[in-house]
């Protein structure tokens, strides 16, 4: 074993069943490494060795008692710092619950851990998710392991550079606009973004409720589609988590692509797209249509109203989860002379300028006078939204587009525009609203080296499509192109 | 203008966030920007389109309601480690309510 040396999931099984390695160096060694690059790029907020090694050592003693070992037995994985994990702190990159450790785990986490994996720690991330560069975090930002003076994207950086920086084998990311498919593309590393409902929301922590998924990182398509297999399915602890049966999403990897239908829709390759962008998204749709599929011009013509919807029912919902921050029951708290000002206080100096503009727009947009005009009408036009997605899946078997029309950029490059911020997230925050699956695949690197994704997007529950679609495209060299 | 410094104010208020004056005057100019921006949705037309305020419902059709069942948590030690003024088993707030 090479030093920080990638490890997809099946090649840690095969260390592991020929006892190259056991499961305590494997995760030694990769805390080894963290400790080693951390400083620099900022991933983990949150280590917790206590709880990998015990769970490390329970590998071990199975493989000595050649006990069958469950799916991901042995491997590291990271999750991110909006998803509770029980002892270990879980701040959502905010001030607000510095200290805060969760009393129990996400459904997520438990799974993961059932299924054998090994919780290295927490990964940094936007403050509750809310950004598209990760330097809405309060504790700094992540750096891109690809370049390192450029963002990770956001707001689940830190679960994508971990992978990307081989400082874990899987991460566990979240979504609502785009945050697990645009770092997953800024970083150079398979993302998906399950269908709402696929995956159990039971810890964790809230930023829009109608909108939030959990979803995987990983080196390869095949490990993104193992870890789905342990995580998505119903829990009775999510009343939003759907009955559908979970398939077996590595099983059916290795079909053809022939005969497949994929559409491009012209409105998704207009004003803003990063022309080196665009010809690696072309590339990619060529490699596809060699795999076999068949490329149809779609129309999705509620696009260019996508951004303005999202935005209002994002921080509308957002503006009401996070009300529970009050100073009372987690967290650090401002005194104040009155309840009513500890409130202010706690909530204003715990809350960074991204979070406090967007429970000011939600609080604006829910407002008495307005919600009809704002609130109501961002609910029609996702209907709207919605319908393009479904009419669409009627003339073709999954939509390709760029994941993000420009590639990472530089740290600070940004931050001054919020609204030019905002309307980056044009090609993700569609399948948001849709509520569809949607995974971000690479798709080969612009000259100055960074990374492309390309996004495919699927009908609900249609997961186990866009991973053999995305494993297909990885197969057949897309990360090359 | 779309929102004016009283209206942050106002706002803020309601969503119980001290901000500085400084805070103000940025987030009313980025929040004129974005309210600008959002104006787009008036240009089309969406009556007689029904609001969709949950995706699950409709693909997955099994958000039932269960039966309500008593699950016992014996959590309120370690929660109330995690809070700034705990009296266990309360949390203390500052005064609400005058002699």
């Amino acid at each position: 074993m090479s030093a920080g040396a990638t490890w997809t999931i099946p090649e840690v099984r095969a260390a592991l069943d020929a006892r190259k390695i056991s499961a305590r160096e494997l995760v030694k060694d990769f805390y080894a490494r963290i400790e080693k690059r951390n400083a620099e790029l900022n991933i983990f907020l949150a280590l917790s060795p206590e709880r990998a090694y015990a769970q490390a050592d329970k590998i071990d003693a199975a493989i000595a008692a050649g006990d069958a070992l469950p799916s991901l037995a042995g491997v590291p994985v990271a999750v991110k710092d909006v998803i509770s994990t029980h002892g270990i702190p879980t701040t959502c990159g905010s001030l607000i619950l510095k200290g805060y450790r969760p009393p129990y785990d996400a459904t997520a986490v438990t799974r993961l851990e059932q299924a054998g994996a090994i919780v290295l720690g927490k990964t940094n991330c936007d403050e509750f998710a809310m950004g598209s560069s990760n330097e809405n975090s309060a504790y700094g930002p992540v750096r891109n392991p690809v370049a390192t003076d450029h963002v990770p994207g956001g707001s689940s950086g830190g679960s994508a550079a971990a992978v990307a920086a081989n400082l874990a084998v899987a991460a566990l990311g979240t979504d609502t606009g785009g945050s697990i498919r645009q770092p997953g593309s800024f970083c150079g590393v398979p993302a998906l973004n399950p269908s709402y409902g696929r995956v159990s929301r039971y810890g964790l922590i809230a930023y829009a409720s109608s909108l939030d998924r959990i979803g995987p990182f990983a080196h390869t398509v095949r490990d993104a589609a193992m870890v789905m297999s342990v995580i998505a399915g119903r829990d009775p602890r999510d009343s939003t988590s759907a009955s559908v049966p979970v398939p077996d999403y590595a099983g059916g990897l290795e079909r053809s692509l022939h005969g497949l239908r994929i559409g491009i829709p012209d409105d998704y390759f207009g004003e803003g797209i990063d022309p080196e962008v665009r010809r690696k998204i072309e590339a990619g749709i060529a490699l596809l249509e060699k795999l076999g599929c068949k490329r149809v011009s779609i129309r999705m013509p509620n696009t260019e109203y996508a951004i303005a919807a999202y935005y209002i029912i994002a921080t509308a919902e957002a503006s009401s989860n996070l009300a529970r921050y009050d100073g009372v029951r987690y967290g650090p708290r401002v005194p104040g002379a009155t309840l009513i000002e500890m409130y202010q206080k706690t909530r204003g100096r715990g809350f960074g300028a991204e979070v406090k503009r967007r429970i000011v727009l939600g609080t604006y947009v829910l407002s008495a006078g307005y919600y009809d005009a704002y609130y109501l009408k961002g609910q029609k036009v996702r209907t709207l939204i919605a319908r393009d997605f479904r009419e669409a899946f009627e003339k073709v078997d999954a939509i390709v587009t760029p994941t993000s029309p420009v590639p990472a950029f530089r740290l600070g490059e940004r931050t001054a525009n919020p609204l030019q911020m905002y309307l980056a997230d044009i090609y993700t925050v569609t399948g948001s609203l849709a509520g569809v699956p949607g995974i971000s695949v690479p798709s080969g690197k612009t000259s100055s080296g960074l990374p492309v994704g390309l996004q495919i997007y699927g009908p609900a529950f249609g997961e186990d499509r866009v991973l053999h679609m995305a494993h297909a495209f990885e197969q057949a060299g897309g990360q090359e192109l | 203008m779309k929102i004016s410094k009283e209206d942050v104010l106002k706002v803020a208020a309601l969503a119980n966030l001290e901000l500085s004056a400084e805070e103000v005057d940025t987030y009313r100019a980025h929040l004129d920007d974005i309210l600008t921006y959002i104006d787009k949705l008036n240009e089309i037309d969406t009556s007689g389109v029904e609001p969709l305020t949950q995706v699950v419902a409709a693909s997955a059709g099994d958000s039932a309601l269960r039966e309500d069942v008593v699950v016992r948590a014996d959590i309120i030690t370690e929660v109330l480690q995690g809070a700034p003024d705990p009296e266990a088993p309360y949390f203390r707030v500052p005064r609400v309510i005058e002699k």
